[in-house]
């Protein structure tokens, strides 16, 4: 059984006693603990189900690698499926569940699935479920989703908040052990400034464990004094339990911070992602250690050689006490050594190698472990936990020679090197042959924009295996940084970690070497995926050879680890599987981010409200304190309506139009754009801009206008003002302003940079606000202090000077077709004016009104609005509106592309009128049918409708829309569609359905 | 070739599956063919897929520079749907959406077509007008859509919260037969009928040439050697503009990153396809478990399948907005793919000025869900010359003319 030592343990604090709930059940463990060692401590060896077999599972590694041991973390606002436990920091009152079993751990229904596992080998799926047809949806899918998936998705939103933070730096070093200490500290005395982030709570990585001897002392005490040393420095940054998750273009760094995972509730954000610009990246990120393909290699209390070394050192606990233990090379002996020192049995080392005659061997014969060469694993044996292993010859093919008890296997396949970093960003690889390893191929690193190399790998991520060869190989990649920064090495303390002589690796990617069909399909390639050797065969044999169709096709290396511990053997196996070299079957593509990332962390604080900027105008808080309903326009949000008590929102909308039509109604215009462009050419770069001309606006004047895309579509339309002699005010839409700002700078940037212009989008600079209705002059006389009479300000003008003492500029400009002032005031002013509009404005009848009424009463005058009457694929000439389109200018935007044949064609629809004929509204959208059908077989149309509305000016339906040859059917019937299949007869109108002379605006 | 069944199954299972045979051959090149598809993703398979079967055309060659399906037919987010404004759109995608509906039966490989409905929420009320518009068009063209409540979305998607603070749900645009596939699927049961017809399927085949005369092509350079054709079909999305500048003309196309993520595989929570266009994010999970999760492109142009990384950041927190439960779901992959992008945002059958050359791109942002009806188009086009009813609109010299079929009106980003 699996039990916590009395002695030893480095990351544990035996004064503090914690208890966890797993599955209900109560359990001890220290501080320090991670949840797996707390698990193992207590005898849980069973800690879930695989994903397809739904195969009993333990804990495997104790990293970040671990594929098997994901629980249920937490309960309701803070429940997380699929955390790993070997990753998770135990604290008293955690709670976690097991997953993907019903209806327990130890009694899974979904286990029948390993009883059929022969007849379920990968990709069965793509091979049946064919017939009959409607069964996949209805039958078949519906039991594959609900017996895939891990854990339970969350049920409540998160409690937790999250928090983002951005950080540049020379030098990121990712990787808190040995070797990303020393790169570090020779980055830093070099005066770089340096991040070094360490995924977990430790640093020094496994050189403590491993027993490394660092300049005559145990490894700690170098870590510790290095340590020391960063820390002295201000131009050094370090963070443990943050992951470097990927590396991007241009240097860009994600990593996330466990902030308060171990302690939920402390008021701290639960994680902090980092997003970090960095001239370089040294990617420290150690190696991981290789399971071994032989058969039953998932049952529990088969581990990881190193994961067992691990527990045993840091938390003392013992995975079993009868640990067998299984290698092909030389390393996977200090686990043994370590389980005899503490006092455990190892009954046997079996070696696949021929020969084990290191130092590491001896030392294990000499403390009198039994040293089995030649020999393989054909099969463990046990159910939820290892019983015992059979043995035989490596060379074999699966006979029996020796059958020995034990309740855990330790395996050794070898290490690779962690090299998704190098590779997130284009860093190429080379197959070590030696070593039976893909490390970074130094000559083909990830580039930044200069060419040179982006990220430098150092320790173990860069093949450097051993702990002396580790720290060698990191001082030349931290001399190697600095010195690519432009800076200048100082002399810094190196240190020497004593070498112990490993003999080679032999690569054995199963065991045993000739091991039959049967066995093969119980050798683990993917723990959590249940993809097996024989799958993987199996793709190779069915043409499946590239290593993205296995990885697909098998479902290799897809399961939350990404392969850690799946990649390297399976490639191997395909590898041999086609007689092929490894590097020439090559691997999977390395995508960010190395291990899981929470969503929320990547959200951050942009939740609620803000989850997206929003944008507030002067007026803001008047209009929620009436009550408005507000809708979404662009970032902006914008009263729809100001509903007062027991009105529905048309009753509202009704009533605001009324007012203004009869009394006076302000809106607030502030969103609307406003871009100033100014310099000696800016006329000229405005007459390209714009279809009509407006170089020849007179000082003092107002023109409506029209922009076109290249393409010659509408794009936005508005008012333009021409403020002084090289000075143009330009009036957007309001959705429109800042991407027209970028269309403006996009010419004059990159086209027609010697002009001599500038642009400044001032749509926040000042709040507007327009009076509207036959009374609006009269409440703007009672403000006083401008004149503001027909024959001063005539409408297409304005005028600037003070409106009740506050500085302003008074268009006469009109959307809503009355007479109507628009005034422009500093921001800062806009509130207050809004104020004094009110109060002055209350003796005529004043009244807020909405973008609901704007929208319907310039429906009701025949204006258009981008976005309704236009989609993209209008021309102005659709609409009627030729004549803002200059014939005199040589080109303008849109111009060539307005004379092509399809847009020059006659038989466009074109802008009309409509209304129905029983005065109801014809539906949203609708289109005007015509006889028979096209050349697909679809129902044939003339035209659509584009804004239609009910008037209450009218008291009938209105609407606007396009009609092949509309302007020529004047007074015809046409029908439209509706939304429940029927037809709705209307009427070809003049579009202009109030006031058609203009003379309520220009009044 | 052998039909795979559960029987074939139950029989291999007992010799421990060493009987199954090659999905598809892997031949060396011939020396000629009538046919040569540039591209073995999914609309290069499906073309020559639809050569053999619908024109009797199987002396084929389908060539691939890397392994097939590896390009955007095998990293995109798999939905399917035809609820398009435009005829031309509405007929071609729905022809495809149509094929899929029988693509399982038909190929005898199973593509786990899932039409478990489609949403397109609307959370402007310009939004709502847009769907309206398109639900009546798609009444005209025989489409299946409809326009339904937020309870009705609620019902459909019990875990979506409809009354945000920023963009409450108004309304969505349903297509009860949208849904997904198995992307990999679609590639592999192609390249096995192509293979099965008596086709070359040829991959680590990169094309370094394309050789003409008299203004007719003659055939192919490429990495294996020189082979010659008396028609050629180019289908290779993103580097479309590298092959027909090899053909010596040049294409209104523009290439850009296109991301896309997955998280960690839960237990099933969304049974329907979410597209939510304001705010820039669509969503479904996949019979793994996985939500596969789709962002926009990058506003520059480039080649390098990855893309910047504030879009994946901007698209989690519109779904965070949408589907507050999946902020404690953590990411687990995300990758990127190069997208052909026209100016109308539709793609290109075509003609082209080389004669007896053809060529399909321009897919964009939504290829995937196009790729039978692409391949049914183009097969038409290849082997009679002439476009028929549902390329007829797509030539590439509509951009000459203005003739434009602009969908960007129903869906302004990613479809």
């Amino acid at each position: 059984m699996s039990t916590r030592l009395s002695k030893g343990g480095r990351l544990i604090d035996r004064a503090h006693a914690i208890e966890i709930s797993f599955n209900g059940k109560r359990l001890r463990g220290y501080r320090g603990d991670t949840l797996s060692a707390a698990l193992l401590a207590n005898d849980q060896m069973l800690v879930g189900r695989s994903f397809k077999y739904h195969r009993p599972r333990g804990i495997v590694a104790s990293g970040a690698e671990e594929p098997n041991a994901l629980v249920n973390l937490g309960a309701g606002a803070r429940a997380e499926p699929n955390q790993r436990t070997t990753t998770t920091e135990a604290f008293d009152g955690l709670v976690a569940a097991s997953q993907n079993h019903w209806p327990s751990l130890d009694y899974d229904i979904g286990a029948v699935n390993n009883l059929a596992a022969r007849f379920l080998p990968a990709g069965f799926y793509y091979k049946t479920f064919i017939h009959p047809r409607p069964a996949w949806k209805h039958l078949f899918e519906p039991i594959i989703r609900r017996s895939a998936g891990l854990g339970k998705a969350p049920a409540e939103p998160d409690a937790d908040r999250y928090e983002q933070v951005y950080a540049h730096c020379d030098l990121l070093v990712a990787g808190g052990g040995i070797a990303g200490l020393q790169a570090a500290l020779i980055a830093g005395a070099a005066g770089a400034r340096v991040m070094l982030l360490e995924q977990t709570a430790h640093w020094g990585g496994r050189a403590p464990v491993d027993g490394d001897v660092i300049d005559g002392k145990p490894a700690e005490e170098w870590i510790t004094a290095t340590l020391d040393a960063l820390g002295k420095m201000e131009n050094v940054t370090l963070k443990t339990r943050c992951m470097v998750a990927g590396v991007y273009d241009h240097g860009y760094v994600l990593a996330e911070e466990r902030v308060a995972d171990h302690t939920p509730g402390d008021g701290r954000p639960r994680k902090r992602l980092w997003r970090i610009r960095a001239t370089r990246v040294l990617s420290a990120t150690g190696a991981l250690e290789r399971p071994l393909a032989f058969a039953g290699n998932d049952i529990p209390g088969v581990m990881l050689a190193s994961a067992v070394r691990d527990y045993v050192g840091n938390w003392a606990v013992s995975p079993g006490d009868r640990t067998v233990v299984v290698t092909n090379n030389d390393d996977a002996y200090r686990t043994a050594i370590a389980l005899k020192e503490a006092g455990l049995e190892v009954p046997v080392i079996v070696d696949a190698r021929a020969q084990a005659n290191g130092a590491l061997p001896q030392k294990a014969r000499a403390m009198g472990i039994r040293v089995e060469a030649g020999r393989a694993i054909v099969k463990v044996k046990g159910g939820k936990r290892v019983t015992g292993v059979a043995l035989g010859l490596m060379a074999g093919e699966g006979a029996v020679l020796e059958e020995i008890a034990c309740d855990a296997v330790a395996m050794s396949g070898g290490w690779s090197p962690v090299v998704h970093l190098w590779s997130h960003c284009g860093g190429k690889l080379t197959w070590d042959r030696a070593r039976a390893m893909f490390r970074p191929d130094a000559a083909r690193p990830p580039l930044t924009q200069d060419g040179s190399a982006l990220v430098i790998a150092a320790g173990a991520a860069n093949g450097a295996l051993t702990g002396a060869e580790a720290l060698a190989d990191a001082a030349e990649a931290g001399v190697a940084a600095v010195k690519s920064l432009d800076l200048k090495a100082k002399t810094t303390p190196i240190g020497k970690a004593e070498a112990v002589e490993e003999a080679m690796i032999e690569p054995v990617w199963m065991m045993p070497q000739g091991a039959k069909a049967s066995l093969r399909m119980k050798m683990w390639l993917d723990f959590q995926n249940d993809v097996k050797v024989s799958d993987v065969q199996l793709a190779a044999r069915e043409g499946y050879q590239s290593v993205e169709h296995t990885k697909r096709y098998t479902t290799l290396g897809m399961a939350t680890d990404q392969g850690k511990l799946s990649n390297i053997n399976g490639l191997a196996i395909l590898a041999d599987a086609l007689n092929e070299d490894i590097p020439a079957v090559g691997t999977t593509t390395f995508r960010p981010p190395y291990t899981p990332v929470t969503i929320g962390a990547l959200v951050g604080e942009a939740r609620g409200e803000i989850f997206q900027p929003l944008r507030r105008t002067p007026m803001q808080g008047w209009h929620e304190a009436q009550g408005a309903y507000l809708e979404p326009v662009g970032l902006w949000r914008r009263p729809y309506c100001y509903p007062r008590a027991g009105e529905t929102h048309e009753q509202a909308v009704n009533r605001e139009i009324l007012n203004t039509r009869a009394n006076v109604g302000l809106l607030d215009a502030s969103t609307l754009g406003k871009i100033i462009v100014r310099g000696p050419d800016a006329g000229r770069f405005l007459d390209m801009l714009y279809t009509n001309v407006m170089s020849s606006l007179p000082v003092g004047k107002c023109r409506y206008g029209l922009m076109c895309n290249e393409q010659g579509f509408l794009s936005d339309d508005g008012v333009v003002v021409r403020l002084a002699e090289d000075t143009w005010l330009c009036h957007t839409t309001s959705g429109g302003a800042d991407r027209i700002h970028g269309w403006m700078e996009d010419w004059l940037q990159c086209e027609w940079w010697d002009w001599k212009v500038y642009t400044a989008n001032v749509t926040e600079q000042y709040a507007q606000i327009a009076v509207a209705g036959p009374k609006a002059r009269l409440v703007l006389e009672k403000l006083g202090g401008m004149d503001v009479s027909k024959e001063t300000m005539p409408f297409m003008t304005f005028a600037e000077g003070e409106l009740a003492g506050i500085p302003a500029r008074v268009h006469r400009i009109s959307f809503s077709g009355e007479l109507s002032y628009e005034i422009a005031v500093p921001a800062s002013h806009g509130l207050a004016l809004w104020e004094k509009l009110v109060a002055a404005g209350a003796e005529f009848g004043v009244m807020p009104y909405g973008t609901e009424a704007m929208h319907i009463m310039r429906a009701e005058k025949g204006f258009i609005m981008i976005g309704d009457e236009t989609d993209g694929t209008v021309i102005p000439q659709d609409l009627g509106l030729d004549w803002a389109i200059s014939k005199k200018k040589a080109d303008f935007l849109g111009k060539r592309g307005q004379e092509r044949t399809y847009l020059a064609s006659p038989d466009r629809w074109k802008l009309v009128g409509f209304e129905t004929l029983d005065g109801s509204v014809i539906p949203d959208g609708a289109y005007v049918l015509d006889a028979g059908t096209n050349d697909y077989g679809f129902r044939k149309a003339q035209g659509r409708v584009t804004s239609t509305y009910h008037s209450p000016t009218l008291q009938k339906g209105i609407a606007m829309g396009l009609l092949r040859h509309g302007p020529q059917r004047m007074g015809e019937v046409v029908e439209f569609n509706t939304m429940a299949g029927g037809t709705v007869a209307a009427r070809v109108v003049n579009p202009v359905f109030l006031d058609p002379n203009g003379e309520k605006q220009n009044g | 070739m052998k039909r795979y069944s559960v029987f074939a199954i139950a029989r291999e299972a007992l010799r421990y599956h060493t009987g199954w045979e090659r999905a598809w051959r892997s031949p060396d090149p011939k020396p000629a063919y009538d046919a040569i598809i540039i591209g073995a993703g999914g609309h290069g398979l499906a073309t020559a897929y639809y050569l053999g079967k619908n024109h009797g055309i199987t002396n084929v060659a389908i060539l691939e520079k890397g392994w097939l399906g590896g390009g955007n037919s095998g990293r995109n987010t798999t939905i399917i749907r035809s609820n398009y404004l435009q005829d031309s759109s509405s007929a071609i995608f729905e022809k495809a959406r149509s094929l899929y509906e029988t693509m399982s039966q038909d190929l005898n490989y199973n593509v786990m077509f899932s039409p478990r409905g489609l949403l397109m929420l609307a959370q402007t009320h310009h939004e709502a007008r847009g769907y309206k518009r398109t639900v009546h068009a798609n009444r005209l063209q025989g489409v299946a859509t409809e326009w339904i409540s937020p309870q009705e979305v609620k019902k459909l998607v019990p875990i979506i919260n409809i009354d945000g603070p920023r963009y409450p749900v108004l309304g969505a645009q349903y297509q009860a037969r949208g849904g997904t596939a198995r992307h990999d699927a679609v590639n592999w049961g192609y390249a096995r009928a192509c293979s099965d017809m008596g086709m070359d399927v040829i991959q680590n085949c990169e094309v370094t040439a394309i050789r003409s005369e008299n203004g007719m092509v003659t055939g192919v350079e490429t990495t294996r050697g020189a082979i010659s054709c008396k028609k050629l079909g180019i289908v290779v999305a993103g580097h479309s503009g590298v092959l027909a500048e090899m053909a010596g003309f040049r294409l209104p196309i523009e290439s850009m990153a296109l991301q896309a993520l997955v998280s960690e595989p839960i237990k099933p929570c969304i049974d329907v396809v979410v597209m939510a266009n304001t705010v820039h994010g669509y969503i479904s999970q996949s019979d793994k478990g996985e939500l596969v999760i789709g962002g926009g492109t990058d506003g520059f142009n480039n080649y390098t399948q990855r893309g910047s990384f504030q879009h994946i950041e901007e698209t989690l927190r519109a779904l965070i907005e949408t589907f507050p439960i999946i902020s404690r779901v953590k990411m687990l992959r995300q990758w990127g793919g190069i997208v052909d992008m026209t100016g109308d945002r539709s793609p290109i059958i075509s003609k082209t000025p080389l004669g007896n050359c053809f060529i399909n791109c321009g897919w964009g942002t939504g290829g995937f869900k196009a790729i039978p009806g692409s391949g049914w188009a183009m097969a038409e086009l290849v082997a009679k010359g002439e476009p028929g009813p549902l390329a007829a609109e797509f030539d590439m010299w509509r951009f000459k003319e203005g003739r434009f079929i602009d969908e960007s009106v129903a869906a302004g980003v990613a479809h």
